[in-house]
């Protein structure tokens, strides 16, 4: 049977008006940095520069982190919090006005898919801003005592793989519980922050209260660092995230850490099929699998592993990989060089280790960084591939006989940041949802986010919580 | 009022039986592993107790011991924890007597002033008690997600815990760190005050006997400095509380030694045992599990 072919259905890019460079965001104004150097941020589509951003130095950091410091004394630790709200709702407004360029810029800058940033990030920012607004002046029954107060200055610093989403993770409860914040955004995702920066001019937000100062990662641990910042929320890899705990030991700051992760995503006998199928390829896909949560392991019960197996590889057969900006496409570009080349090498340790790897025919385009989705068979617990966070779409497919052997293998990683579960039986979902040592746990789905859900992990996937009032309380006193 | 009987006084001239101090492991009362032992003294300098001296094998072998424990005591229904908290607090009760003699001797403190702490301790037992099937209900949550899914967010505890106790207070202070740890699910590694370890090893005494299953409290006598680094990197450990630990710089690197494997720390601050604990350190050792499942038909 011929298949229907898809016409390019491309997105203007017409929408984002992006500038030859940018400054830092401190203090309300974008200024020059003062002691860093310029670098650029490239489309990892097509390699194309996109923009020349300030790195921001110690004496940036600095600067912005007393700006911060000045603007929670002075105007938003002593603000009502009722008008903090008003900020916050007129900041969740103006995101959804600028949707569909923040999604736009952020396929671009990031690589994901159109159908994604469209969809998904973006109408998440504006629902989390929307979520922490109602919260602001409700702080005492947030469970943090009958006069909760902020910590003061928060230092963020979020990853590149949901550079807005992440940022309003960061921001919205921060801002809400009357904390004022420093935000790094990620070296190579740099422009929805700055374009958030704007939006944040655009709300009339007093001067001070969101700083956006952009760079690598010795501006993060500048700023982490900074004596100044009471509060240090990091979303990244554990080998960051390990460091900046040993960087805060014997202070008084403040931590949360969101990190690394490597999911198992369970396949019982008697799952709904084609959902499951449908979760596993979500689980590990979306977003090229540039998710902390992703579902990278495959648990499959033996009795159905051919009949889930040869499922899975037609249905990646249909997957469309290209253009980020094509409204048809499912898996956009890889976001950076040395992204790609992490995930070849562990893809290759894969192969050298004795597993067998698979991926759908499929032509990559010529420019950009690209990788193609890959399922890896005959997987064991030792492989790197089943210990290590890959990071790409790549998933790794182990079996098991019964429940028990099933929450054996999915528990035995230092990781315990998401697990999925996939069965009928009301019952198996709970006892597994109990047995699992892992934050979140999704049945019958996978990879679902909402501004009222708590998110984070168990044992090295960190700790502290993000949405809902648990993620509230972060960033209250108690 | 409840009918006990009043004791003669013991013969004078009886020679008393007295105890060795060991240490409480998996549930058993071994000696150190190293053959160690140290003096401990009354507030006075006056000769108390030959206690073990714990060390990186006793700490190692704790922690084994409460892993194992772990998935037992976690798994347990909390209205079965709570009762067996409340039982510390029956059996402690029991042996008023010796543990105001023994705080007394240990802080050099009055018989009645004594008194009043074992009071507060026995009373934190039973506070803590109570909210072992709590817990749930107040720091968890039903999510009101923007589809059509169940989602809901429960406390679950963090695993294995080590907690350095306060050197000063050798009861309510212990108590008031080991209680909020172990209500929820978790499994403990105490390190006891090194020179008042012995109202903890009556303590350990009371685990054994109030249906507190082996190896879910373990408690070294010792000193939190030698033993403390072992405990905060390892790797099988995942929360620890530097309670104990009075030299800043010594709490800066057990908690970057602790980074390793990104335990949860609880540093170091003042604390007024006698005021009400709050919930900080009951949700310290808790992590939260959000569940999500579709809804439909």
């Amino acid at each position: 049977m011929s298949r229907f072919e898809y016409a390019p259905a491309p997105e203007s890019r017409a929408i984002v008006d992006i500038k030859s460079s940018y400054g830092l965001f401190i203090n309300g104004a974008f200024v020059e940095a003062t002691d860093g150097k310029p670098f650029k941020t490239v489309s990892p589509a097509s390699e194309e520069v996109l923009a020349e951003v300030s790195e921001a130095g110690p004496a940036d950091v600095d600067k912005a982190v007393k700006a911060a410091r000045k603007a929670h004394e002075k105007v938003w630790g002593p603000m009502p919090g009722r008008d903090r709200a008003k900020y916050l709702f007129r900041i969740a407004r103006l995101i959804q006005e600028r949707a569909r360029e923040l999604a736009v810029l952020e396929s671009l800058d990031n690589g994901k898919p159109i159908r994604e940033s469209r969809d998904v990030d973006v109408p998440l920012v504006a629902a989390h801003f929307f979520y922490y607004a109602g919260w602001a002046d409700k702080l005492e029954y947030a469970g943090a005592g009958p006069d909760p107060q902020p910590w003061g200055v928060a230092g963020q610093v979020i990853p590149w793989n949901f550079p807005l989403l992440m940022l309003a993770w960061k921001i919205a409860p921060a801002l809400a519980a009357g904390n004022t914040v420093v935000l790094k955004p990620a070296e190579t995702t740099p422009l929805t922050a700055l374009a958030f920066a704007e939006i944040c001019q655009q709300a009339d937000l007093p001067p001070g209260v969101v700083n956006i100062i952009t760079g690598a990662g010795r501006t993060g641990e500048n700023l982490v660092t900074h004596e100044g910042v009471d509060k240090v929320a990091f979303t990244g890899s554990t080998a960051v995230g390990r460091a900046i705990a040993k960087a805060v030991a014997g202070t008084d700051k403040k931590v949360t850490l969101e990190l690394g992760g490597k999911a198992a995503n369970i396949v019982f006998e008697d799952a709904p099929i084609d959902q499951t199928i449908e979760g596993i390829v979500n689980g590990i896909f979306f977003n090229q699998g540039h998710v902390c949560c992703a579902g990278s392991r495959l648990l499959v019960q033996e009795s159905v592993y051919d009949e889930v197996l040869a499922r899975l590889k037609r249905r990646m057969g249909t997957l469309r990989i290209g253009d980020p900006l094509d409204k048809n496409t499912d898996i956009g570009a890889i976001n950076s060089p040395e992204q790609l080349a992490r995930i070849r090498e562990l893809s290759q340790v894969g192969e050298d280790e004795g597993a067998e790897r698979w991926s759908p025919e499929c032509e990559l385009p010529s420019q950009g960084y690209w990788f193609p989705p890959t399922v890896f068979t005959g997987v064991s617990q030792a492989h790197r591939i089943a210990r290590e966070e890959i990071f790409g779409p790549v998933l790794s497919v182990l079996t098991f006989r019964t429940p028990a052997e099933a929450v054996e293998k999915a528990n035995n990683t230092p990781f315990g940041l998401s697990a999925g579960v996939w069965t009928e039986k009301g019952s198996r979902i709970l006892w597994m949802a109990n047995q699992l040592r892992a934050g979140v746990v999704w049945a019958n789905t996978f990879n679902r986010f909402d501004p009222a859900s708590p998110f984070g992990g168990y044992k090295e996937s960190g700790y502290g919580r993000e949405g809902g009032r648990h993620g509230l309380e972060a960033y209250l006193a108690h | 009022m409840v009918w006990r009987p009043t004791l003669p006084t013991r013969e004078p001239g009886r020679l008393d039986v007295r105890k060795t101090y060991k240490l409480y492991v998996g549930g058993a009362f071994p000696r150190s592993e190293s053959g160690r032992s140290y003096v401990v003294t009354n507030a006075k300098g006056k000769f108390l107790a030959n206690a073990s001296q714990a060390s990186r094998k006793d700490a190692r072998d704790a922690v084994v011991a409460a892993r194992k424990a772990f998935g037992g005591w976690s798994t347990r229904t909390a209205y079965n924890r709570g009762q067996v908290l409340y039982r510390i607090a029956e059996v402690m009760e029991g042996r008023h007597d010796q543990f105001s003699a023994e705080v007394a001797a240990a802080e050099g403190l009055s018989i009645s002033k004594a008194r009043s702490l074992v009071d507060a301790s026995i009373d934190r037992w039973v506070w803590y008690a109570g909210w072992a099937d709590k817990l749930a209900q107040v720091v968890g949550s039903s999510n009101p997600v923007a589809g059509p899914y169940f989602d809901f967010s429960l406390p679950e505890a963090t695993g294995v815990v080590a907690l350095l106790a306060p050197q000063d207070d050798s009861l309510l202070g212990l108590t008031s760190v080991i209680a909020p740890a172990i209500v929820s699910g978790n499994t403990a590694v105490v390190v006891t005050s090194f020179e008042r370890p012995v109202p903890a090893i009556t303590l350990g005494e009371v685990m054994a006997t109030s249906d507190v299953p082996g190896g879910v409290v373990n408690i070294l006598t010792g000193s939190a400095s030698e033993i403390g680094p072992w405990l905060a990197s390892h790797l099988d450990v995942n929360a620890i509380d530097l309670c104990g630990i009075e030299d800043p710089d010594e709490a800066r690197e057990l908690e970057a030694a602790a980074a390793e494997n990104l335990k949860r720390v609880r540093r170091p601050a003042e604390e007024d045992w006698f005021a009400s604990p709050g919930l900080s350190r009951l949700t310290q050792y808790l992590e939260t599990k959000t569940v999500w499942h579709p809804i439909g038909v």
